[in-house]
Formats: C-alpha cells, sequence, structure tokens
C-alpha cells in the first residue's frame, strides 16, 4: 500500500508539470505581460516592478521564463501577488484549509443524505417514496449551486434568530468576536457558517449520488450472495448493509473520484457567493485584479486537490474491496 | 436518422417528465425568438425615475368604484428615513393594458384621466413592470426575455463547437494512434486535470478583461467549449480504436464489404446516438456555467444581458431584501436546466443499448 | 417413526406481469431423519422453487399452497420473522454457484464467524476456533490460513466446501442442495459428493440433493423423487428408480445418459421439448412425448405419488 501511494504521489508530478505548461502558455495570451496592470498603479513602487522584472525574466523569451518560473516554484517561491502584497505562496496556504474544509464537510453531508435515499428508493422501487427521492435529486442537481446559495443566503437573512443557535451567519468563516471566543465556541462558530455553503454544496452532490446508490443497491441485491445470506438466518440489517452495501458501494467510491473535479468547482462558486475564505474566491479575485502569478497557482492547487482526491477514493476503494490490486 | 426520430416521439410519449420539458423548453426557445415582440420593452430601454420600482399592481376598479379592462398607475418613489425607497401611485390618471400595441404584445395605451381628476402637468410616464425593474429602470420581464436568446444559445452552440473539437481531436487520435494519438491523449488528461472552475478562471485570465460588447458573445463561447471537449475526445477515441480492432470489421472484410460502408451504416448511427445523448446531458451544464461567468462579472456584460448577467444585481444580499424579483432570473435558468436535464436523461435511457427493443 | 419434513401437496406460484405463473402444482414428500432425498429433474421443472420455498426465499408476489411441516412446524405459513429463527438454525441451503453465493468482500473466516455468532453465543476467539474446525471437517487444506483467503483466492471446489461449512456451521435438521455439483469440474464434482456422503455419515445429516445430473444422484440418495412440469412424477428407493423405473419419463431419462446403461446403437433422446409452466399440457403432463400415451392420459391426470413413494402413470412401464 505504501509503495502504490508513493508511486502515484510520483506520478502526480508530470501531471502538474503538463497543467503548469498549460497555464503558462495560455496566460502568455494576455496582451502585455503579467506586471502591465502593475505599472500605471501608482501605489507599486517602480524599483518593485523592475526587480520583478528582471527576477523573473520577462523581457526574456517563453521558455526561458517557464524555467525560470519552474526553478522558483520547486524551491518554494511561488512568486509575488500584487493585490495581497504577499508571496503567492503565503496566500495559497492560507486559503487552502478553508476549501479543504468545505469540500470534505459537503462530501460528508452528500453521503449521509443520498445513502439513505438512496438505499431507501431501492427497497421501495417503483412506489412512490422512489419517484419522490429520484425528483427531489433532479430538482437539487437542476438547481444552480450560485442561486440556491442566493436563495439560502436571503433565507438566512430574514429568519428569525434560534435559540441556543443564533442568527444564521451570512457568509464569511468566523463572526467578528472569533479571537474572543473559547476553543469550543471557536469550533461551533466555524461549524455555524460551515452551514450554508456545505448544504449548497451537498444539494448538489447527493443527486447523482442517490441515483448511483439506488442503482448500486438493485443490482447488489439480486446477487446470490445476498439471498445466500439471508438463507443462513443473519438479520435483515446484516444482509442490508454488512453485505449488500457495502458491494453496492464500490460505484460509489468510483463516483466519489469523478465527481472531485465538479466538487472543487462548485465549492469555488460557492465561496464566492457566501464570502467563504477559500480557493476559489481567491482565484476570482486574482483573474479581476490580473494577478497572474496567483492565478497560476490556484490553478495548479486546484488540480492537485483533485489528483489527492482521485488517490484517496482509490485508496477507500482498495479498503473496501479486496479483489483491487493497486498496481 | 427515421429511427431516430421514432425513438424520440415514443420516449416523449411515455415519459411524463420528459413531455412536460419539451414543451417547457419549446416555450422558453420560441420566447426567447420571439423576444423583441413579447417583451413589453427594448431591452435598453430605461426610466430612472423609475429605478428599482417593484412589479406593477394591475388593477381593474376605478377609484369610484366602476370596472374597467386592466390599467396601471404611474408611479414615484420618496426616500425614508432608513433611506429606502417607498413607492407612491400617481392617482391622477391610468393606463390601460393593451394588446398589440407599437409591434409589442403588450402595452401600455394613452394616460386616461381618473373620473373627477385632472392629469397632472407635467403628464407622468406610466411602465408597465410585470415582474419590476432595475436600477435604470429597465423592466425586468422584458430584460429576461432578452436575456433568453444569450443563456438559451451559448450553450447549444458551445456544446456543438466542444464535440465538433471532440470529434476532431478523438478522431485523429484513435486512426493515427502511435505517438500522436499518445500526445492528444496526454493533453487531454491535462485539460481534464483542471477542475472546471480554475480552467475558467485561466481562461478568462488569458483574454483581455474590458470586451467590445459585440466579440463578449463568441469569446464565452470559445471558453466554454474548452471546457467539455477533452473527455468526450477520449471517449470517442476510445470507440473508433475498439471499432478499428472489433472483429465485426475484420468480419465483414472477409466478406468482401468496403470497411467504409460498414462504418457509414452501422458504426456512424450507433455514434450518433451516443453524441446526441452526450449533447444533450451537457447542455445544461454549459448553460450554468455561462450564468456563472456572467454573474462574476466575468462573462457577458452590459449593455447585453443574460441570465447570469441579471442575476449578478442579486449578488448583494442588502438589495435581495430590498427588491426580491432580482432573483427571478434564476427561476428562468432553473426550469431551463431542470428541462433539459429530464429531456437528457429520458433519451439517455431510450438510447441505451441494452433497451434496445 | 415420525418424517423430520413432511410436504403434502405443496404448490408454489409466482406473480408475473401477465398473471400468476405455477411453477409447483401439488408436490408431496416424506424425508426421514438421516436420509437423502434426490430431487431430479431437469430445468424448468419447479425442483429449485421447491427448495425455495422450503427455505422461505421465494420473491414476493410468491404464492404457496398446501403444506410443509419441518418436524411438526408448518413452513408455509411463517412470516419472515418466522423465517428468521427457521433458516440457517433448522433447515439450510447450499447453493449452485459458490462463487456468486459468497461475499467477494468479506474472507473465509468473517464468513464463518458471522454465521456462528448469529446462532450460537460464542465470543470472537471460540467462533474463529470453531470455524477452523468446520474448515477441516469440510476437508480444506490448511484451515488456520484459510480464514484469511477471500472467495476469489480459492478455487470453485475449495468455495463449494466453505458453502457448504457455512450452511452445516449452525447445526441444521435437514440440509438443502440445490445443485451443489453442477457448477463444478468433474473431479471435484467426485470430491464434494464424496465430501457430503462422509459428513452425512457423520453428522447424521438429512439432506434434499436438488439435481438433474442421475449420475450425481446415484451416489448419494437413498431415495429418489423425479419431478416433471410440477409434479412429480415418480418416487421411490434410489436403487429401484435407477435399476427399474416405472414412469416413461424416468426412463427416457436413464436412457438418454450415455454410459448408465449397457446399449448400443444411437443414443436415444426424448423427443420434444420440457413445456414451460404457460403451456402444460392437460391430463398427464408427460403424454405429448410419451411413447405410450392414449386418451386416458390426455384427458386425465394420474395420481400423484404418496409419501410413501408411487408412480403418477396409467401405463407405467415393467422392468425390461
Amino acid at each position: 500500500m505504501k509503495l502504490f501511494v508513493l508511486r502515484r504521489v510520483l506520478a502526480m508530478v508530470p501531471m502538474l508539470l503538463g497543467v503548469s505548461v498549460l497555464s503558462f502558455l495560455l496566460l502568455q495570451l494576455s496582451p502585455g505581460d503579467p506586471l502591465s496592470a502593475q505599472r500605471g498603479n501608482p501605489q507599486v513602487p517602480d524599483a518593485l516592478i523592475h526587480r520583478i522584472e528582471t527576477e523573473y525574466g520577462f523581457d526574456k523569451p517563453v521558455p526561458e521564463q517557464y524555467l525560470l518560473w519552474l526553478s522558483r516554484t520547486v524551491r518554494g517561491d511561488l512568486g509575488y501577488s500584487f493585490k495581497y502584497k504577499r508571496p503567492v505562496a503565503d496566500v495559497i496556504r492560507e486559503r487552502v484549509g478553508a476549501t479543504l474544509l468545505l469540500a470534505v464537510f459537503s462530501s460528508l453531508l452528500s453521503w449521509l443524505l443520498a445513502v439513505p435515499l438512496g438505499v431507501w428508493a431501492a427497497l421501495r422501487r417503483g412506489r412512490w417514496p422512489d419517484r419522490l427521492v429520484s425528483l427531489t435529486a433532479f430538482v437539487g442537481m437542476s438547481l444552480p449551486s450560485f442561486f440556491l446559495a442566493l436563495l439560502l443566503l436571503f433565507a438566512a437573512s430574514v429568519a428569525p434568530p434560534i435559540p441556543g443557535f443564533g442568527r444564521f451567519p451570512i457568509g464569511g468563516l468566523v463572526s467578528p468576536e472569533f479571537d474572543q471566543l473559547s476553543l469550543a465556541a471557536r469550533v461551533g462558530d466555524v461549524l455555524r457558517h460551515l452551514l450554508i455553503p456545505g448544504l449548497v454544496l451537498a444539494v448538489g452532490g447527493v443527486a447523482g449520488l442517490q441515483r448511483v446508490t439506488r442503482g448500486s443497491m438493485l443490482e447488489t441485491l439480486r446477487q446470490p450472495f445476498v439471498l445466500a445470506a439471508r438463507a443462513r438466518g443473519l438479520s435483515q440489517g446484516s444482509v442490508l448493509w454488512r453485505h449488500a452495501f457495502r458491494n453496492a458501494a464500490n460505484p460509489l467510491i468510483t463516483l466519489l473520484g469523478f465527481e472531485f473535479s465538479a466538487l472543487l468547482s462548485g465549492a469555488a462558486f460557492t465561496e464566492i457567493i457566501t464570502s467563504w475564505p477559500g480557493l476559489g474566491l481567491v482565484a476570482l479575485e486574482a483573474v479581476r485584479a490580473k494577478d497572474l502569478f496567483l492565478v497560476m497557482a490556484t490553478v495548479l492547487m486546484g488540480s492537485f486537490l483533485l489528483l489527492a482526491g482521485n488517490l484517496i477514493s482509490d485508496i477507500l476503494h482498495a479498503w473496501n474491496d479486496p479483489r483491487v490490486k493497486l498496481s | 436518422m427515421n429511427r431516430a426520430v421514432l425513438r424520440f416521439r415514443s420516449v416523449l410519449s411515455s415519459n411524463t417528465p420528459a413531455r412536460i420539458s419539451f414543451w417547457v423548453l419549446a416555450a422558453l426557445y420560441l420566447a426567447a425568438i420571439f423576444a423583441p415582440w413579447l417583451a413589453p420593452y427594448a431591452g435598453d430601454d430605461d426610466a430612472r425615475a423609475c429605478s428599482w420600482a417593484p412589479p406593477s399592481e394591475i388593477h381593474l376598479r376605478e377609484a369610484d368604484g366602476s370596472w374597467h379592462l386592466p390599467f396601471v398607475r404611474a408611479v414615484s418613489y420618496t426616500f425614508d428615513d432608513d433611506a429606502r425607497r417607498v413607492w407612491t401611485e400617481d392617482s391622477t390618471c391610468r393606463f390601460p393594458l393593451r394588446l398589440f400595441r407599437d409591434g409589442h404584445l403588450v402595452g401600455l395605451g394613452e394616460a386616461i384621466a381618473t373620473p373627477g381628476r385632472r392629469v397632472s402637468d407635467p403628464s407622468p410616464a406610466g411602465r408597465l413592470y410585470l415582474l419590476g425593474a432595475d436600477a435604470r429602470g429597465r423592466d425586468l420581464l422584458s430584460r429576461i426575455l432578452y436575456g433568453s436568446r444569450v443563456s438559451l444559445t451559448i450553450g447549444v452552440v458551445g456544446v456543438a463547437i466542444s464535440t465538433l473539437i471532440a470529434l476532431v481531436v478523438g478522431g485523429i487520435a484513435g486512426f493515427a494512434g502511435g505517438w500522436v494519438d499518445g500526445a492528444l491523449m496526454r493533453l487531454c488528461e491535462v485539460v481534464m486535470l483542471v477542475p472546471a472552475f480554475y480552467l475558467l478562471m485561466l481562461l478568462r485570465a488569458a483574454l483581455p478583461l474590458d470586451w467590445d460588447s459585440r466579440v463578449v458573445y463568441f469569446y464565452i463561447i470559445l471558453i466554454l467549449s474548452f471546457l467539455g471537449w477533452a473527455g468526450l475526445a477520449r471517449i470517442l477515441r476510445g470507440m473508433i480504436q475498439s471499432l478499428r480492432q472489433s472483429d465485426f470489421l475484420a468480419a465483414s472484410r472477409a466478406l468482401g464489404l468496403s470497411p467504409w460502408r460498414i462504418l457509414w451504416r452501422h458504426a456512424l448511427p450507433q455514434t450518433f446516438g451516443f453524441l446526441s445523448v452526450q449533447a444533450t446531458l451537457s447542455i445544461p451544464g454549459y448553460i450554468v456555467a455561462e450564468s456563472g461567468l456572467s454573474l462574476l462579472g466575468l462573462g457577458i456584460q452590459d449593455p447585453q444581458t443574460s441570465w447570469g448577467n441579471l442575476l449578478e444585481e442579486a449578488m448583494s444580499i442588502a438589495e435581495i431584501r430590498l427588491h426580491p424579483w432580482t432573483l427571478l432570473p434564476g427561476l428562468f435558468l432553473f426550469a431551463a436546466v431542470l428541462s433539459w436535464n429530464l429531456l437528457g436523461d429520458a433519451l439517455r435511457d431510450a438510447f441505451d443499448p441494452r433497451s434496445l427493443s | 417413526m415420525s418424517a423430520l419434513l413432511a410436504v403434502d401437496r405443496l404448490g408454489v406460484s409466482f406473480a408475473t406481469p401477465e398473471g400468476p405463473l405455477q411453477a409447483v402444482d401439488g408436490i408431496s414428500l416424506s424425508l426421514e431423519r438421516g436420509s437423502v432425498l434426490g430431487l431430479v429433474g431437469e430445468s424448468g421443472c419447479g425442483k429449485s422453487a421447491t427448495a425455495s420455498a422450503l427455505c422461505g426465499l421465494l420473491p414476493s408476489g410468491a404464492r404457496t399452497t398446501g403444506s410443509a411441516r419441518l418436524s411438526e412446524r408448518e413452513l408455509t405459513s411463517l412470516s419472515e420473522r418466522g423465517w428468521r429463527s427457521v433458516r440457517g438454525r433448522r433447515i439450510s441451503m447450499v447453493f449452485q454457484d459458490p462463487m456468486s453465493s459468497l461475499n467477494p468482500l468479506l474472507s473465509v473466516g468473517e464468513h464463518l464467524v458471522e454465521t456462528l455468532r448469529t446462532h450460537h453465543d460464542l465470543s470472537g476467539i471460540a467462533a474463529r476456533t470453531a470455524a477452523v474446525d468446520w474448515l477441516r471437517r469440510v476437508g480444506l487444506p490448511d484451515p488456520a490460513a484459510r480464514l484469511a483467503s477471500y472467495p476469489h483466492e480459492l478455487s470453485g471446489g475449495m468455495r463449494q466446501r466453505v458453502m457448504i461449512a457455512l450452511a452445516l456451521c449452525p447445526g441444521p435438521d435437514l440440509l438443502v442442495a440445490d445443485e451443489p455439483t453442477t457448477a463444478l469440474d468433474v473431479t471435484i464434482q467426485a470430491q464434494i459428493l464424496e465430501l457430503l456422503a462422509s459428513l452425512r455419515r457423520e453428522l447424521g445429516m438429512t439432506m434434499i440433493f436438488i439435481t438433474h445430473d442421475l449420475g450425481v444422484v446415484e451416489r448419494v440418495a437413498d431415495r429418489i423423487a423425479v419431478m416433471y412440469a410440477g409434479r412429480i412424477a415418480e418416487e421411490g428407493p434410489a436403487e429401484r428408480i435407477l435399476v427399474s423405473p416405472r414412469h416413461p419419463y424416468t426412463r427416457g431419462l436413464l436412457d438418454s445418459v450415455p454410459g448408465f446403461r449397457p446399449r448400443t446403437g444411437r443414443l436415444p433422446s426424448i423427443p420434444g421439448a420440457v413445456p414451460s409452466p404457460r403451456d402444460w399440457p392437460s391430463g398427464c403432463r408427460f403424454h405429448p412425448r410419451c411413447p405410450h400415451a392414449d386418451d386416458t392420459c390426455r384427458n386425465g391426470a394420474p395420481d400423484v405419488p404418496g409419501p410413501e413413494g408411487g408412480v403418477a402413470c396409467f401405463h407405467p412401464v415393467g422392468a425390461p
């Protein structure tokens, strides 16, 4: 297993290199150079501009520029962000955590919602619960995440405070008084803020997940080993979950891997609408500010997260199914 | 081809959600085509005095209790202590609703004085805001109708171009094989490695921020089509490869039949079915992508309209609370996406080779 | 001696979109404790439906008529909850395809321990010891190591041995084996049959052995019941049935098995095909394919054999 993980991590390198080449070339299409936006900015001192020019070699041919960029990146220097006035690496590091938190939370939430719904629909196949769940899933899938986010934020803003919960936070990661709170209260504060963005993302994911669960369960329940388990006198719960569902889970885990790309995209949009300070928000601001180093870095980070997500999904696969050979 | 049409019709007749979706889409697209006629106002017809006007109240009874055909009154606003607009109707006259007025389906007639009152001077302007107005006093319904032209078509055109690119790339890779195949597939993998949002940001950053409004539409289509071609190209290349290696091709050669003829009469129709289902399923994603881009201010911009562009005004919660009707374009968006999804799903089940009868 | 299993005019019908389909049409059987009944018939005769009915594994929508009693306990009226106290503990089943009958995600040990702990009050360690014991008993080499193996790592014969261990470890009174050797290679078949025979001796097992293969059944069965088109055509002691069959169908079956009886010339086969439950012929269901059929056969159904055996035929054949 360790060897497998190591090999996959090493395989990430050429892929990320490919992404960096692609991004670099695309960004070359941008008129002017990465500094043209800053040149006209009176707040940015000329000395700084000149230093960056020479350091990053904007006067040199493209392949050389790329190699310069690459050599700096391997050393951890992702460039300088004019918008945030800090090294890009710092900005990314601060924001990645929030995106990860959102992605993990909403994934868990969508599984918690989708799996019981899918199993329930499979057991009541053809009857009204099945149809209802299916229709709700479609609605959830068709509702654009940003629209849902807007609706939920609107509802939250007009909703009265709930006793014990306080007002629904409308955006952001933490409340203004975060620093004065105890550790437990801080965790609670973050979770309260996580609720709306997490829910928005989860709703989008539940639809597909529920359908696959239902289909996979129907398929699995037909298998002889399920019948054999019943024939041995095992309890209904045991047959349903330990035998049927664990086998039905394989396509779900695969789906997790596939959907991770959509999850990261949806997360970015949701972050922007709900002002959740994650990677997506940074990417948008980078584009608006023409902060091209930052754009490159966010693209790379996004791709890295996707690769990591796929790796985790493969590991989960191997953990669940002994037939999977990690090669 | 006939068989495909027949299959399509049988899908519609048996699947109720799909049938409803088909008619909803038909209505939406027809409304887009006839937008100039259906919309009470032109897209840029603004009236600052009616900035953020709420949906017009349609009255049937006059001040004296008499019944009339539906009419509206002119509105004006003042600010209250909380700096909010307070709207009052001008009760000196009424503006009746008229059909087929000035080349529009619905419009307002001339002001008619309220019995016992005199029309104030200067005469107020009556505006019909069926769904409310925006900051510049432009009718939201009209803008939604004009916006539908962009939102509904950009998806279809984008998918078409994507599919074309995928066919070319997948075709070359599948037929050429060797290092060409390898290189193209690596390219696809790299493109697929970047999550859609970040890819959008990347592409957007590569293009100038301030656009000539005429080229915006085409630039957006270009960006969107870059999103989906990679995955499809890989699938098509796989299909072509398996076709080349298939026994069925070798067998037909052994029987003396030309492989091209086989391709044309058998392989292509199957691919066609698959592609049309894929396309239908992809369209909603493109529609949402364009809306998302425009919502962030990186897509269609004023004076052009799209539903995403219209939703940009709803991005502030404070604004939504004051003018909730700004969320309405989202409903249209939802309806279009839901309908495409239901239709595509029904088509996929119909074209599923396992359910071929 | 009262019978362990008493089946009286059992009928099974399935629910289909075109209406109920009768798969088993009034069969009667009797099984003494410690004996083995071979239930023989071609596919479509209803033998698998009978097996499912005896384990309460019929699909929803299926209906049973008649009675089946295990030690005086009526099985046909059991609810799902009632069945859960019967399955495994009283009646156990061995299935045809051992690969698909084992959960691919669980190891052999996990399968056995789960079943053992469900039916017996055992600690984890005691269950593992018992599991190793059972694996040894079914002839698996190196049983302790096999606990950690997964189904896909085992050969077909080994998997079937595991299945047999799984079926027997709750200690059932009756074992229903539904075509347990059909999916196996011929040499492995012989081993599994030998295993079943020795287990039967060792544990005093009562067993219903379902198969379409007469060559297989002669090695295990004390009595044989031949099924055709949902009914029992002939029932009796195994030796009698195999040496001097009375029903034309049984004769046809035996004649068409190569090597069973000495012969020369062409291999005879029964003309026609097994009718599907939708088109069961009137009267004696075998009459369209029977060389001795006449009007009596077409118009009236012969008496089905009772628990003591007999032939369902108007013109049973004498010894050749």
